[in-house]
């Protein structure tokens, strides 16, 4: 189990599994906040840097309460880097006013702009993960089909999470075959590589075949149900609304005027 | 008691690309007896597995499970009644943690939290796994996964177990602890395997199928020990039956 290793998929579930303060929240309350601090930091202009900085609270203290190892996220925001760094890296060249001068050099809106996309993406994707890591799988699906999300989407969701690895190993087993019987030669031809996703594509669908087969052998109706309800109590209430508050005040007035001068330097 | 009675009368199945899996096979297991399927790759023992809890309906003949007939309308309550154990536990293993898998079964009967909870600790004991019950299932060695994936069917309280190839992918020790456990069951056995020796273990009765119909049926030694109709039918007469043991694994 190679490839499970190297995602450490078997750890978020470990570390969703743990039993602290915000572990003990509803799942539908941390998915309510998330997806309001996404919203909410997406939502700032395009420039915008220090008035970002004080949702990095969020995340950071989920973490923090949580006692996820602060490591085990940043290499998992590392491995997502690229696609953000795709989509920022132009902006410096095509945006060249300059909006600021520290010290010598001058800061053009494009280098700016994509500052903004890089600390956007570490706070979405950083707050997400943060979420998955103290919740679990699992109990996240439970709680999106709670908040009303179709029940379909929640099984979909929670078969991926669950066969992505076994389908992936099939494919790395597959591509070992491949290599073994390939003479040393490095480069697949095209029709290969058609083939073998091909194959990988059929594989799945006899896979999923067989699971569904075991399902209905126990009772499967086309409802998963769930040995623990949730319910909301009052700290759940404390948290959505405590959260909820620090956002939008944060959204309203840059809060870190004082201490973004302080980190930015001369920047606005 | 007569749930545990599996009866098939003269089914015949053919898969939709015409491929005849089935032609006309009957048999009568009775309360409580280990039968081994045996027979060549392709003599089409999945194929009959898969109708005996109405996964593959009977289009022509007829399978009794105790005393109703299997039918769409019975199908829940059989499959109720036969705990089918499927050859890849990777397959049949598909939530979070091995406790919410073994759960599955008894939530779908719509049965209350507390007895799910019993049902899941004592399937769970009854295969040794308790020590892995927080675990998520893909984390499992292969011996532990087939324990975990029969204890989600003993959750059920089947009266019948149907297993394909249960010993496929054990080492040695696993091997002998899964005999020992499918000795140990007194439920009706069906089970669809290679492993002759193991039939020669487990089960009392053998029928052996080949290109889709049956061509032997009785008790164990008298039919494995026949060299020459094993021989005919891609099978080998097992080696703890050619020679004497001083151990002998089962009386």
């Amino acid at each position: 189990m190679k490839l499970v290793d190297w995602i450490e998929i078997g750890r978020m579930d470990e570390l969703g599994r743990m039993d602290t303060p915000v572990h003990r929240l509803d799942a539908r309350a941390k998915i309510v906040v998330t997806v309001a601090f996404i919203v909410l930091v997406m939502s700032f202009s395009r420039y915008a840097l220090s008035a970002l900085t004080p949702f990095l609270l969020y995340p950071v203290a989920l973490i923090a309460m949580g006692h996820i190892p602060a490591r085990h996220i940043l290499t998992k925001i590392l491995v997502a880097a690229p696609f953000a760094l795709v989509i920022g890296i132009f902006n410096p060249f095509m945006d060249r006013h300059p909006v600021a001068i520290m010290g010598p050099f001058v800061v053009t809106g494009g280098w700016l702009s994509f500052a903004s996309i890089m600390l956007r993406f570490v706070l979405t994707v950083g707050a997400a993960l943060a979420l998955v890591a103290c919740t679990g799988m699992y109990r996240l699906g439970a709680g999106l089909e709670q908040l009303g999300v179709p029940r379909m989407f929640v099984t979909q969701l929670l078969f991926l999470y669950r066969y992505l690895f076994v389908v992936a190993n099939e494919g790395l087993t597959m591509l070992r075959g491949v290599e073994l019987r390939s003479n040393g030669i490095r480069s697949l031809r095209f029709r290969v590589y058609g083939s073998l996703i091909g194959h990988l594509l059929l594989r799945s669908m006899d896979r999923s075949e067989r699971v569904y087969r075991a399902m209905v052998a126990r009772g499967f109706d086309g409802e998963i149900h769930v040995l623990r309800r949730a319910s909301f109590c009052w700290s759940d209430w404390a948290f959505v609304c405590g959260c909820l508050a620090f956002f939008v005040a944060a959204r309203t007035w840059n809060l870190a005027h004082g201490l973004g001068l302080l980190l930015t330097g001369s920047v606005r | 008691m007569s749930h545990h009675i599996v009866e098939v009368r003269d089914l015949f199945f053919a898969y939709p690309d015409g491929t005849e899996a089935l032609k006309g096979i009957s048999f009568r297991i009775e309360h409580g007896v280990a039968v081994a399927l045996v027979g060549a790759n392709g003599a089409g023992k999945s194929t009959l597995l898969l109708h005996l809890n109405g996964y593959l309906p009977t289009t022509r003949g007829e399978v009794r499970i105790g005393d109703s007939a299997l039918t769409r309308e019975t199908a829940p309550m059989v499959r109720r009644a036969v705990g089918m154990v499927f050859q890849d536990p990777d397959d049949q293993l598909f939530m979070p943690t091995v406790a919410e898998d073994v759960a599955f079964g008894p939530l779908n009967a719509g049965l209350p939290a507390d007895q799910v909870e019993d049902r899941v600790a004592m399937a769970l004991e009854r295969v040794g796994m308790t020590h892995v019950r927080e675990r998520p299932p893909y984390r499992l060695s292969a011996g532990e996964k087939r324990a975990v994936a029969i204890a989600t069917v003993l959750a059920m309280t089947p009266d019948i177990l149907v297993m394909d190839e249960p010993s496929s992918n054990l080492d040695p020790r696993n091997r002998r602890r899964l005999i020992e456990l499918l000795r140990s069951f007194a439920h009706t056995r069906i089970i669809a395997t290679h492993d002759l020796e193991l039939v020669v273990e487990v089960c009392s009765h053998v029928i052996v199928m080949d290109g889709g119909a049956i061509v032997a049926q009785g008790p164990t030694r008298a039919i494995l020990d026949d060299e020459e109709l094993m021989l005919a039918h891609g099978l080998e007469r097992p080696h703890s039956l050619r020679h004497h043991h001083p151990h002998p694994p089962s009386a």
